[in-house]
């Protein structure tokens, strides 16, 4: 419930505010190709040009991660609008993405 | 099949530095491998991993990693606190935590790796040199896969990973409950490990006791079974078995109980070192003749442990005041220590390390436990009998002279043992009862053994009063010691008897002396008369002499003057009148007398 509300509470400044994201990979990784390749395809579709993102690979930068309270790889933190939301994996299963980016589907 | 083969060389091991457990391992884990601790929620792993690190960190500088994925680094930081590690400054500068809690706020979308997270912890590990990682809750982590091909996959990568960064030890903690897990892979698990330990805690009588075990380790003997684990002031403690051989010298040097006739009894006091049990139901005196004790040691300046299970400090100071045990003076001046504690819901090894820790505190001659038995009330009577004797011996290495007491339920001398079985180890029993007689119940001293002292056999009235405990003087009688008021009544009427016996002496020799007197009288009357009779007799003789002179004078001069008959007729006559008087009487002498009077007559 209050995850659905935050939702859509995010979704109405969905469409005029840019959402910042930060992709937290380890490039060599087989999950953290496929959620390069997941969420630039999400974006595409459903951000067009009202997003930024900053792709981290981990083991050039792990004191980034580390300072980014980051776990496992592949992860995606959404760094604003507010309510920040982190999604771990490697982001094949578009609804949840799309719900914790506060994006409408 | 070579000939020659060299001896295997043993394992290379890293001290956990946690009191036991390196025993138990013969040397602690093995060095550079993985060691997975597995257990139930609360069982220890955590305070066993962590503990190995703050060991590590403290003892010999090393560095270490703790990666937190069940609970918070806070959250661990703060569950430690009530060790004396001094954690938040360590981890300042020796120990690093890293929360790799995934909040269930975060969303789950694919599948993940590890790879990021090993990357960060190489970076990690490079930067302040760490020689120790931890995983805790690994579980937590691999459970999240939802797939066992990637938690296998996962599993190997940390492996691989832990190989290649060469560290001294990696403990992996995982939340496996008996041979329940939500792990698929836990098997595997269990297989890429060099060594397994498993902790348990269950509840016994309303108790939580823990247990460790090591179920495995690879290329190294160790000590098997099930051994219990107990949180003191230091962290975890594993009590590893009792050494075989007891080494305690025995001293000659005897040390007083606090008052005389008891040392006696027990043939000039407690021996220095020695351990005595005191039984008895309640309200026997128990706790007065270990404060005694507890008094005469500090009077000879001995510094002194008092624990109790029972009362506050300031209750028994105040109880023991009423019977002249004077105990605050040397609680004033430190020479005494008072602790009393609780034993509801504390596990008997917790009690174990609260007494060593005392000890290693106060470092007392003589301690005193009332009552020891107490700490069978904390569940598990198997593990209170296990504490029991631990601490004896423990004691016993350090020469301190024990007196704990205990408390039975039954009053029969053959049932004197007590639940936790502490008579047997004992040196000296010393057994109080009631006894119950003549509607009073008085308290009984009995010394069921003193090792090494030729003690009194005899049961004693142990009596309270202003002055201290006494023992009583013994009244046996037709083969009973008497007490209380029979004995005060056996003291009077035998204090009765002596009287009488004493008047009734007096009497007859006043008696004796009067009958003597009187037979002394009678006698002198008797010699009077049998004088007279002699005299009388005497007297009667002559007379009759001069009658028979007389007569024959007579008969000469009738003879002479008839000229007739000669002398021989008058004698032949006399004769026949003798026989015919006896005949009549029976006696020869009335005959003879009245032939004599009758002669007289006429």
């Amino acid at each position: 419930m209050a995850r659905k509300k935050t939702s859509r509470a995010a979704s109405d400044t969905a469409a005029s505010t840019v959402v910042v994201m930060v992709l937290y990979v380890t490039e060599s990784g087989p999950n953290s190709a496929r959620a390069i390749a997941n969420l630039e395809a999400i974006c595409e579709e459903h951000l067009k040009d009202r997003y930024r993102l900053e792709i981290i690979d981990v083991l050039e930068y792990p004191r980034r991660a580390l300072a980014d309270g980051i776990v496992v790889t592949p992860s995606l933190a959404k760094v604003s609008p507010s309510p920040a939301a982190t999604v771990v994996g490697n982001l094949s299963d578009k609804i949840e993405v799309l719900r914790a980016l506060g994006i409408r589907g | 099949m070579g000939t020659n083969r060299p001896i295997p060389q043993s394992l290379p091991k890293i001290a956990t530095g946690i009191q036991g457990f390196d025993e138990l391992s013969h040397g602690g884990l093995p060095r550079s491998r993985i060691s997975l601790l597995k257990g139930g929620p609360g069982s220890g792993k955590t305070v066993f991993a962590l503990q190995s690190l703050v060991n590590a960190a403290r003892e010999r500088g090393e560095s270490g990693i703790f990666v937190a994925f069940e609970e918070s680094p806070r959250q661990i930081i703060a569950n430690a606190g009530g060790f004396d590690w001094d954690l938040p400054t360590l981890v300042k500068n020796k120990l690093f935590f890293m929360d790799a809690n995934l909040s269930p706020d975060i969303v789950q979308s694919g599948e993940f790796d590890l790879r990021g997270l090993l990357a960060m912890l190489k970076a990690k590990k490079e930067e302040i040199g760490a020689r120790w990682i931890v995983f805790d809750g690994v579980d937590v982590l691999l459970t999240l896969l939802q797939n066992p091909k990637s938690e296998m996959r996962e599993i190997y990568r940390m492996r691989a990973w832990l190989a290649e960064n060469e560290l001294d030890g990696a403990i992996l903690t995982a939340k496996i409950d008996g041979a329940g897990s939500q792990i698929a892979n836990y098997g595997f698990l269990q297989f890429m490990v060099d060594c397994v330990i498993g902790f348990e805690q269950r509840l016994e009588c309303g108790v939580s006791l823990h247990r460790v075990q090591i179920l495995k380790y690879r290329g190294s003997p160790f000590a098997k079974g099930e051994y219990p684990v107990s949180f003191g002031p230091g962290g975890m403690e594993i009590v590893p078995p009792e050494p075989t051989e007891i080494k305690q010298v025995a001293s000659g040097e005897r040390v007083s109980v606090g008052f005389d006739r008891l040392d006696t009894m027990l043939g000039g006091g407690l021996f220095r070192g020695s351990s005595t049990l005191i039984t008895g139901v309640p309200g026997t005196s128990k706790t007065t003749l270990s404060g005694k004790f507890a008094e005469a040691a500090c009077r000879r300046g001995e510094r002194t442990l008092f624990v109790s299970f029972d009362e506050g400090p300031e209750r028994i100071v105040r109880n023991l005041m009423s019977v002249g045990i004077q105990l605050r003076p040397y609680l004033k001046s430190g020479l005494l220590r008072m602790y009393s504690g609780r034993t509801e819901s504390v596990a008997a090894e917790d009690h174990l390390v609260t007494l060593k820790t005392l000890i290693s505190e106060h470092q007392p001659r003589c301690m005193v436990i009332d009552p020891l038995s107490a700490i069978a009330k904390a569940g598990g009577l198997a593990a209170a009998r296990s504490v029991a004797n631990r601490f004896i011996y423990t004691a016993k290495d350090q020469k301190i002279t024990v007196v704990v007491t205990a408390i039975n339920e039954g009053n029969e001398p053959e049932t004197e043992s007590t639940d936790l079985q502490i008579s047997t180890i004992a040196d000296t029993w010393i057994h109080l009862s009631y006894l119950i007689r003549g509607g009073e119940r008085n308290r009984a001293l009995t010394i069921i053994k003193s090792r090494g002292t030729a003690h009194s056999n005899q049961v004693r009235e142990l009596t309270l009063s202003d002055a201290g405990p006494m023992l009583a003087d013994v009244y046996t009688a037709g083969g009973e010691v008497l007490m209380g008021t029979l004995r005060w009544e056996k003291e009077d009427e035998e204090r009765a008897r002596r009287l009488e016996r004493r008047t009734e002496i007096d009497q007859k020799r006043v008696s004796l002396e009067l009958a003597e007197a009187d037979t002394r009288a009678r006698i002198k009357v008797l010699e009077h008369d049998l004088e007279r009779q002699r005299i009388e007799l005497a007297a009667y003789s002559s007379d009759d002499q001069a009658r028979i002179v007389s007569s024959s004078d007579r008969e000469k001069v009738l003879r002479r003057i008839r000229s007739a008959d000669p002398a021989g007729s008058a004698g032949n006559g006399g004769t026949a009148s003798v026989a015919t008087h006896r005949g009549s009487n029976g006696s020869a002498k009335f005959g003879k007398k009245n032939r004599t009077e009758s002669r007289d007559g006429p």
